[in-house]
């Protein structure tokens, strides 16, 4: 029963990372209409800059993670005008296979700047684990700081959108970007600004994944990007709330599926349940059904 | 000076020339109707002098400024407002939340208060529905709602898309008297429509449009018993 509750927190953990990651790819998706396939490795990049602002310059972890957020804040914005803003009115063919252009440019640029040998991270969560049940559970301190932070993402993010100028007019060129314009809404700054948070957002999810998972390399951001996207799909691409709730229970069934039945399978397991998800409901959990109005 | 000026206006739709070569002018104050078949292209011409869309050739003029180039959101707060083609609404929002983005160029927070009581005066059942999802509203709300969400700019001029497209007569009675009040009070129309003959009946001067020139225009009640016009677009 202690290793069951166990392995329901440490989905849960590894899901909050998951859904952090989701906010990023949904967002966009409901903005700019488009899948950011470089989005897992703008992770990659957040985590190496954290990790080279406390290993080689030696600055405390807080500051090292903020300056992992504003690397890549700068990282997406720039990826969105360069790449994707020529593209505003191009094919969705030609934006994804750009995308998967982007997302391979920056695992190079990577191997290239910082090498193809796996890093150890240190973590930056100096928190002492949580022991319950006479020893039976051990909630360590990165399991903890992801969910808290998952949380606190999920409340500032749907105040944001929901109280202030800059939040309805992303929800407003969510809908319609002819119609938010014609409000006086600066649609191509409202992209960079989707692009700039969800970037953010993937910096600290770096950050928290590497220090649950101490190993970092240019791949690092790849697999988790892709969970991510799936996590996005399943809980209804488009939808906060979808990325929050599909992020959570692909953790869960992730964690599950490698304690209970095969941690080989594991990754066979959460796409079939993400195929059996979408048969039955294909616009995900909580998608609703996007009109595309010309 | 006109108020709007059009003036050689020429608009493409990548090989497709949707607009020849049309000009007209706007008075301040004036009600001014478009009319024209299905595909003449009032929607494009109206897109283009807000911003949406950019002419292969001519310009748009807005009290004496050259507005050709200026995008679509910075035009809002020059004192435009553009009621679009099927309203487009933003059906997720509340309507509460589809008015205030009406006002999003507005500083003062005070004055959009008062202009949004202005609008619940107008338009009640936008005030009895204002915590509602915009995309649950009827035809006829979702356009008292894209007429009252242009209002909140408070703007000099006002374009609207046909806006008693697809509504119930008592709508379309409604929409008619409302363009009306906002005239009554100052504020200059474009109006697109192809209810021609209710169009004529409240515009001072109208341009009848045919696959992308203007071959008619004048006194919108000379126009009315003009021959042909009342051939092609009255029904008579
Ligand atoms: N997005 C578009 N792409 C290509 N052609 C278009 C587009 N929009 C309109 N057109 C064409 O331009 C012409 C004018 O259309 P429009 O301005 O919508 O007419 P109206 O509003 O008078 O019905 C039509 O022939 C129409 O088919
Ligand atoms: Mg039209």
């Amino acid at each position: 029963m202690s290793s069951f509750f166990s392995y329901l927190i440490n989905g849960i953990s590894l899901g909050s990372i998951y859904a952090i990651i989701a906010l990023g790819y949904t967002m966009v998706y409901g903005i700019a209409k488009m899948l950011n396939f470089a989005h897992g490795d703008v992770i990659m990049v957040g985590s190496y800059m954290a990790f080279l602002a406390m290993g080689s310059l030696g600055l405390p972890p807080v500051v090292a993670v903020l300056l992992a957020v504003v690397v890549c804040t700068i990282l997406g914005i720039t990826i969105e005008k360069i790449a994707y803003k020529p593209l505003r009115k191009a094919p969705s063919l030609a934006v994804l296979i750009t995308a998967i252009g982007v997302s391979y440019f920056l695992q190079n640029t990577a191997l290239l700047v910082f090498g193809a040998n796996t890093k150890m991270f240190t973590s930056v969560i100096k928190l002492p684990p949580v022991i319950l049940g006479d020893g039976g559970v051990n909630i360590s301190g990165e399991t903890q700081v992801a969910i808290v932070v998952c949380i606190i993402i999920m409340i500032v993010l749907t105040t944001f959108i929901k109280k202030t100028k800059a939040g309805q007019a992303m929800l407003a060129v969510s809908e319609d970007k002819g119609a938010a314009e014609l409000m006086g809404v600066n649609v191509n700054g409202t992209i960079s600004l989707t692009f700039a948070i969800g970037s953010a957002l993937a910096a600290i999810a770096g950050v928290l994944l590497c220090s649950a998972y101490p190993t970092l390399s240019p791949y690092t951001g790849s697999m988790p990007g892709i969970k991510a996207f799936v996590a996005a799909v399943f809980g209804g691409i488009g939808s906060i709330p979808g990325a929050f709730i599909g992020g959570i229970l692909l953790g869960i069934i992730e964690n599950m599926s490698k304690a209970y039945i095969s941690s080989q399978l594991s990754d066979a397991i959460v796409f079939t349940v993400l195929i059996i998800v979408l048969l039955v409901k294909p616009t995900g959990i909580l998608g609703k059904k996007i009109n595309e109005k010309v | 000076m006109a108020m709007l000026s059009v003036n050689n206006l020429q608009v493409h739709y990548g090989m497709i020339q949707a607009i020849k070569d049309v000009s007209f002018d706007v008075n301040e104050g004036e009600v001014i109707a478009l009319i024209g078949a299905n595909g003449a292209g009032k929607t494009t011409i109206l897109h283009t002098i807000s911003g949406l869309l950019q002419p292969t050739r001519g310009n748009v003029m807005f009290e004496g400024k050259d507005i050709t180039k200026i995008p679509a959101h910075k035009i809002v707060s020059l004192g435009m407002a553009h009621v679009p083609e099927g309203r487009r609404v933003f059906a997720q929002l509340s309507v509460l939340e589809n008015l205030k983005l009406g006002a999003y160029t507005r500083k003062d927070k005070t004055e959009m208060e008062e202009t949004l009581k202005m609008i619940y005066q107008r338009f009640p059942r936008l005030e009895e529905r204002k915590n509602q999802v915009a995309g649950t509203l009827s035809g006829g709300e979702q356009q008292m709602l894209a007429m009252g969400r242009a209002l909140m700019s408070h703007p000099k001029i006002i374009l609207m898309d046909e806006p008693s497209m697809g509504l119930s007569p008592i709508f379309v009675e409604e929409v008619f008297k409302i363009i009306r009040d906002i005239s009554a009070e100052g504020t200059t129309v474009l109006l697109v429509e192809q209810n021609a003959k209710k169009a004529l009946t409240i515009a001072d001067r109208a341009y009848v449009l045919e696959t992308g020139n203007i071959i008619l225009q004048g006194d919108a009640k000379k126009l009315m018993n003009d021959e042909s016009v009342k051939k092609a677009y009255l029904g008579e």
